[in-house]
């Protein structure tokens, strides 16, 4: 009944016994969000830290609703405004900022394994709220949430993944959780965007969308970063979205009853139709209410630890 | 060998029980208003039982809730675990009523303050009432209830074990030495 570690670096490295108890932790806290009195007292005296070396609305701001709802301090720090931009090197400020006794470091960085080299650094406990290219485990544990609320189970569904798999921790994460819950993963999307390798952890590799989305019951679709078309991975939006749009006759291919997710933000029109966006299989906004549980669950389990 | 005693059986706790449901319609003065609150875990059935009872005296449904106070704990951060969380279902407002708190042990209160905590924040009760199956002292707070099944002097290294399920005949309360 503890997750035995000090810090959440990867879905990588969990075990689905692990993966299953963040999952029901998580559960347990969604009532806490619908109360009247929005708060429980569970981390009082804690301290978190969010530091964000790269920019985000939704992923920091569900880190400090859930740290706020238990009680805990937040400290944002976005390092646009902070000593980062006077040279200060990654280590020193993560080292200043263990001299000040916080108990729980948040941390975004464009550096894949940034979590690892800080978690080495300080005693705090470190999240990853997503390194590079690398992981994303809260989101994948969002999804796996969402997906488990919906479906009722995790093994034997069928998930495809649809977009910038290359660049995408959103889409590695899944992966690694989704294969270690028994879920069957596909992933889609222009060959300029898939890893070389990528079926070695466990996946079918499609280059149609339709063919990706083949009878799924769950399609995620990822973002495509606009400022990765100057780098010539594809022509034209227009022409990515004529392909790669998940739309009202394409998404034919998948069961009937599919949920379509996105882990935000959208650009609608280029890998998700409106009317897809807002229709009634899709669960991206409880995905979102869903993040807020699953990080006040990672945040209780990390700070129950200690002894 | 663990030396252990059975201190109530089935039939001890229903007659408990009974007396107990008599005794919160008579400091009450009946149903009007009056809700209980079972603490989870031990305390779920307990409540649900006592409803039953009291409804069955009065012949009018008393709303019965449960509450999981995991979250308020005092000793969270110091117990070296984080404890699952059960599941706290108060399917009523709870302003203006007269809320009898049910649980199965007594001991030293901080789960009954943790408990009134979490009331608290769901809404603002008239008054709040303690029911306890047994009471077995050592407390740690000022906290002392208003309905007891049974009062077990014990010793501090001493268990006590109450097993209450739907099944009633093998209900037991028992009291268990630790060497």
């Amino acid at each position: 009944m503890k997750l035995a570690r000090k810090d959440l670096l990867g879905i990588q490295e969990l075990s689905v016994e692990e993966i299953n108890l963040i999952l029901d932790t998580a559960d347990s806290f969604i009532d806490v969000s619908t109360r009247e009195i929005k708060k429980v007292p569970t981390l009082r005296g804690v301290t978190v830290v969010n530091l964000f070396y790269e920019p985000s609305t939704r992923t920091r701001t569900s880190f400090e609703i859930a740290a706020k709802r238990l009680s805990a301090d937040t400290i944002n720090i976005a390092t646009s405004t902070s000593s980062v931009v006077k040279g200060e090197t990654f280590i020193d400020t993560a080292r200043n900022l263990e001299a000040m006794n916080p108990d729980i470091i948040v941390l975004r960085h464009s550096a894949a394994g940034s979590p690892h080299m800080l978690s080495r650094a300080v005693r705090q406990s470190v999240i990853n709220a997503g390194d590079g290219a690398h992981e994303h485990p809260t989101q994948a544990l969002l999804d796996m949430m969402t997906m488990r609320e919906k479906k009722k189970r995790l093994a034997g569904l069928k998930v495809a993944i649809v977009g910038d798999i290359a660049h995408s921790r959103v889409a590695r994460s899944n992966i690694y959780g989704l294969t270690k819950m028994g879920a069957t993963v596909s992933v889609g999307g222009p060959i300029t965007m898939m890893p070389r390798f990528i079926e070695r952890l466990g996946v079918e590799v499609h280059y149609r969308l339709e063919d990706a989305i083949r009878d799924a019951d769950i399609i995620m679709m990822l973002r495509i970063q606009l400022e990765r078309q100057e780098t010539n991975l594809f022509p034209s939006l227009r022409e990515y979205a004529r392909y790669y749009c998940l739309n009202r006759c394409n998404i034919a291919a998948a069961k009937d009853d599919v949920l379509i997710m996105h882990p935000g933000p959208m650009n609608r029109g280029v890998e998700i139709s409106p009317e897809i966006a807002d229709g009634p299989y899709s669960v991206i906004l409880e995905q979102v209410t869903n993040g807020v549980a699953v990080r006040m669950a990672l945040l209780y389990l990390l700070s129950g630890g200690k002894s | 060998m663990k030396k252990r005693k059975v201190v109530m059986d089935a039939e001890g706790i229903e007659r408990s029980l009974t007396r107990v449901a008599y005794q919160i319609l008579e400091k009450n003065k009946g149903v009007e208003n009056l809700v209980l609150v079972g603490i989870q875990k031990g305390g779920v059935l307990l409540a649900e039982r006592l409803g039953k009872k009291i409804s069955q005296i009065e012949g009018v449904p008393v709303p019965v809730g449960k509450l999981d106070i995991t979250l308020y704990r005092d000793d969270i951060m110091t117990s070296g675990r984080a404890r699952q969380i059960g599941k706290t279902d108060i399917p009523f407002s709870l302003d203006g009523k007269k809320v009898v708190l049910v649980d199965d042990v007594l001991f030293t209160g901080r789960t009954i303050r943790a408990a009134m905590d979490a009331l608290m924040d769901f809404g603002r009760p008239t008054l709040i009432q303690l029911a306890v199956l047994i009471d077995r002292g050592h407390r740690e707070l000022p906290i002392r209830a208003d309905f007891v099944g049974k009062n077990l002097p014990s010793s501090h290294s001493e268990e006590v074990i109450v097993k209450i399920s739907k099944r009633k005949t093998s209900d037991s309360v028992t009291i268990e030495e630790a060497f």
